[in-house]
């Protein structure tokens, strides 16, 4: 006698569904429920309705080499790229001089070397410090001149991309340590220079950064004594270096706070000072934990650069509207633009992946 | 008995010594606060000898002068002859317009973004995040550039404008939409509206308070839409149901009639909407997927369905999470909109701009523009930290 399931046509059941292969994954996430399938529908005619013309027009239609702009006005309904092949040295370097725009370009690179070795976790200790001042005097080496061969170029012609970088890196770099000192303010116990320290910081906090250039712009000479006059660039990067203390301090108090009250505890029962507690036990944890972000603060600071078109200053945004202005290439602001748009995406993009990488690097929590 | 105690050892006296802490803390205190005494004191002198030099007058007298310049929109009506305190109250109502439907319309587009990002629909979820990372890392600025020179040059001339819905027009002077005519009955349907909202909010204080005594659900959001969309309705009706609607239409080189949506107006909207929605949207993801896994999985075991799961369970704990930032997006839009002033929008910013270039008092233009924000942000502020402790989580 056996006990043994008869096999017989009634209790077979089909196999379960293949849940590996292209198919089984189009079913799980494309058409697994009829409003899913509604979804997908109404994506795929999205898709349908903006990519195939959005490609006619920047790639099968487009005019790449026109030393003129009437191929481009001959050719419609493409894009013409021709207007940047043209302009795109005014638009990376402003009106600095033609035959010397290599030195911005260099200066350029150090910069961004800079940012990259600052992301570097090797140098995240002391050299970090040294790197940066080298890499500031070889920068204003390179954009200034007037030693060591190269001829001096004054700070009114600087423009395009490498006066946005250095307008956001020496903005956030000098911002870091006034930010650093506010927030030990605020989180101080001596009432006098904690009120000092909030006021400053939820009134930056509260207003446009527009607003602080104006005041830069228009409100500091008259700050100053008589014949005491400070040039256009340096008062927006101070405006620029105030308003990112501010944020900056608010970083890094969400960093103090994180810190377990043991440290402060076991610090003070070790018997060291208050700034060896700060300088040994406290900052070194607290300014781990906010790098990433950090870098979010530095990519919106690298964007809000920008703004410093409104007082006139020629930086990446403003050298493509000075572009504009050209009567015979009227009409391709779009191109432009879109120009411009690829050159901060790619910044912001990729210090925005880095700083997902490292969070997810330093996370130490439940993840599934 | 007492003498025992008294030959005790006695507290040292106090004395002032740089090793007691709290000697420090007061001469650090005040060296701080006489370098910054000393900085003001410093920069209001050379202020005010600057200001005596150049003859610039100083004060808000100027307010009550005649403006002479006009503006581009309004709200309210300005002309050249109103004043300067006239101006800058069209700059507030312009920039709260702007920042007020900027709000909402953020809102609403980032919220369905962020969740179209965590749909299981592979194709919606890779657009909203191709979406989200794009319109993130391009500066607003060139959003308004971009969406200006869209408008401005590459739509057509009121002649030959766009003509999507009979009535609405696009060209590069702006939208033109039909608007109700100056009859009674729009402003019964505008007060029936009004009206609805408030009585849902009651309705809504009463349900809780039902449901809380006596177990009862009500159908809320049925009797809300009933409300909102009824009464307004009822008001039409009421009186006289007039069909007739300001229909722009061309005369000569532009449109009469209708209402207007400006070309710099719609362009900082659309930026900052588009803008805003992307960051928006990854707080609302990142406040969903904040609620843990058991809270989901506990409460499909227990039978909810998806909606109510999503209604009862993962939104009340993920707004915990989503109101504090996405009460810094909020004055975000209202301190963004401040880049009105580079496509031309009348904002006050722009109008503080404009006054203190013709009256040379660049101080009080600056406080006028700062008094502006720093009020608007601290009302959101203050309404949101309130909104805040209604919503968070009340515990022993």
């Amino acid at each position: 006698m056996t006990n043994a399931p008869e096999i017989t046509g009634e209790t077979d059941i089909a196999p379960p569904v293949s849940s590996t292969g292209i198919v089984a994954w189009m079913r799980e996430r494309l058409f697994s429920s009829p409003l899913n399938i509604i979804m997908t529908v109404l994506c795929g005619l999205l898709v349908i309705a903006t990519l195939p013309p959005f490609i006619e027009w920047a790639l099968i239609k487009a005019v790449w080499i026109s030393p003129t702009a009437d191929a481009c006005r001959a050719a419609r309904g493409g894009a013409c790229w021709a207007f940047i092949a043209e302009k795109h040295r005014l638009i990376l370097f402003g009106l600095y001089p033609y035959d010397e725009q290599w030195r911005p370009l260099l200066a350029a690179l150090v910069n961004i070397a800079l940012i990259v070795a600052s992301c570097m976790r090797r140098f995240w200790n002391i050299r970090l410090l040294y790197i940066w001042g080298i890499g500031l005097v070889l920068i204003s080496w390179l954009m200034w001149g007037g030693v060591l061969g190269l001829s001096y170029v004054e700070n009114t012609k600087w423009g395009g991309l490498p006066l946005t970088l250095i307008l956001a890196t020496f903005g956030v770099g000098f911002a870091f340590p006034f930010g650093i000192v506010l927030a030990l303010g605020r989180r101080s116990n001596m009432p006098a220079i904690k009120t000092l320290c909030i006021m400053y910081i939820e009134l930056i906090r509260g207003v446009p950064l527009i607003s602080l250039l104006f005041m830069s712009s228009v409100m500091l000479p008259l700050f100053f004594p008589e014949g005491f006059s400070i040039d256009k660039l340096l008062r927006a990067q101070i405006a620029i270096i105030m308003f990112a203390a501010a944020y900056i301090a608010e970083v890094v108090r969400g960093g103090l706070q994180a810190i377990p009250k043991g440290q402060y505890e076991a610090a003070d029962a070790l018997g060291l000072s208050y700034w060896k507690k700060t300088g040994l036990i406290i900052l070194p944890q607290a300014l781990k934990i906010v790098i990433p972000p950090m870098v979010s603060l530095f990519i919106a600071m690298f964007k809000d650069t920008s703004l410093v078109v409104i007082i006139g200053i020629f930086d990446l945004m403003n050298a493509t509207k000075a572009s504009l202005t050209d009567t015979a290439w009227k009409g391709f602001a779009v191109e432009s633009y879109i120009f411009v748009s690829i050159i901060y995406f790619v910044f912001c993009f990729s210090m925005s992946k880095y700083s997902q990488q490292l969070e997810a690097r330093l996370a130490t929590g439940h993840k599934r | 008995m007492a003498s025992a105690h008294g030959t005790g050892i006695k507290p040292p006296a106090r004395r002032l010594t740089w090793n007691d802490p709290t000697v420090r803390a007061v001469v650090y205190q005040v060296i701080a606060l006489g370098l910054v005494a000393f900085g003001v004191w410093y920069l209001v002198s050379n202020t005010l000898h600057n200001l005596e030099t150049r003859k610039i007058a100083s004060g808000f007298d100027f307010l009550t002068r005649e403006a002479g310049f006009a503006i581009g929109e309004s709200p309210i009506y300005f002309g050249p002859e109103n004043t300067y305190a006239r101006a800058i109250l069209v700059g507030i109502l312009n920039t709260l317009r702007v920042a007020v439907v900027g709000i909402i319309l953020a809102t609403l587009l980032g919220t369905i973004i962020g969740i179209a990002r965590l749909s299981k629909n592979w194709l919606l979820a890779k657009i909203a995040s191709l979406y989200v990372e794009v319109m993130r890392n391009i500066p607003l600025l060139l959003h308004l550039f971009f969406w200006y020179a869209l408008i401005t040059e590459i739509m057509p001339g009121p002649r030959d404008a766009l003509n999507p819905m009979p009535g609405v027009f696009i060209s590069n002077r702006g939208i033109k939409v039909p608007s109700p005519t100056d009859h009674f009955a729009f402003d019964l349907a505008a007060g029936g509206f009004l009206l609805g909202l408030i009585l849902s909010v009651v309705v809504a204080q009463w349900a809780k308070k039902r449901q809380e005594r006596t177990g009862l659900t009500f159908p809320l959001m049925w009797s809300s839409l009933a409300l909102i969309l009824g009464l307004p309705l009822l008001g039409w009706l009421i009186g006289g149901a007039p069909t007739q609607l300001d229909v722009p239409v061309l005369r000569g080189f532009n449109f009469q009639g209708g209402a207007t949506l400006t070309p710099e107006y719609a362009a900082l909207l659309a930026g900052l909407v588009i803008y805003t929605a992307g960051f928006i949207a990854e707080v609302v993801r990142s406040g969903i997927l904040a609620v843990s896994h058991g809270q989901w999985e506990a409460a499909s075991a227990l039978g909810f369905t998806r909606g109510r799961l999503l209604q009862l369970i993962v939104l009340p704990q993920a707004l915990r999470v989503i109101i504090p930032p996405m009460t810094s997006q909020y004055l975000n839009i209202t301190k963004n909109s401040s880049l009105a002033i580079a496509i031309g929008y009348p904002d006050i910013v722009s109008i503080a701009n404009t006054t203190l270039n013709q009256t040379g008092q660049a101080i009080e233009g600056i406080l006028v523009i700062m008094g502006v924000y720093l009020s608007i942000s601290l009302s959101i502020s203050l309404f949101m930290n309130w909104y805040n402790k209604h919503i968070a989580l009340v515990e022993r």
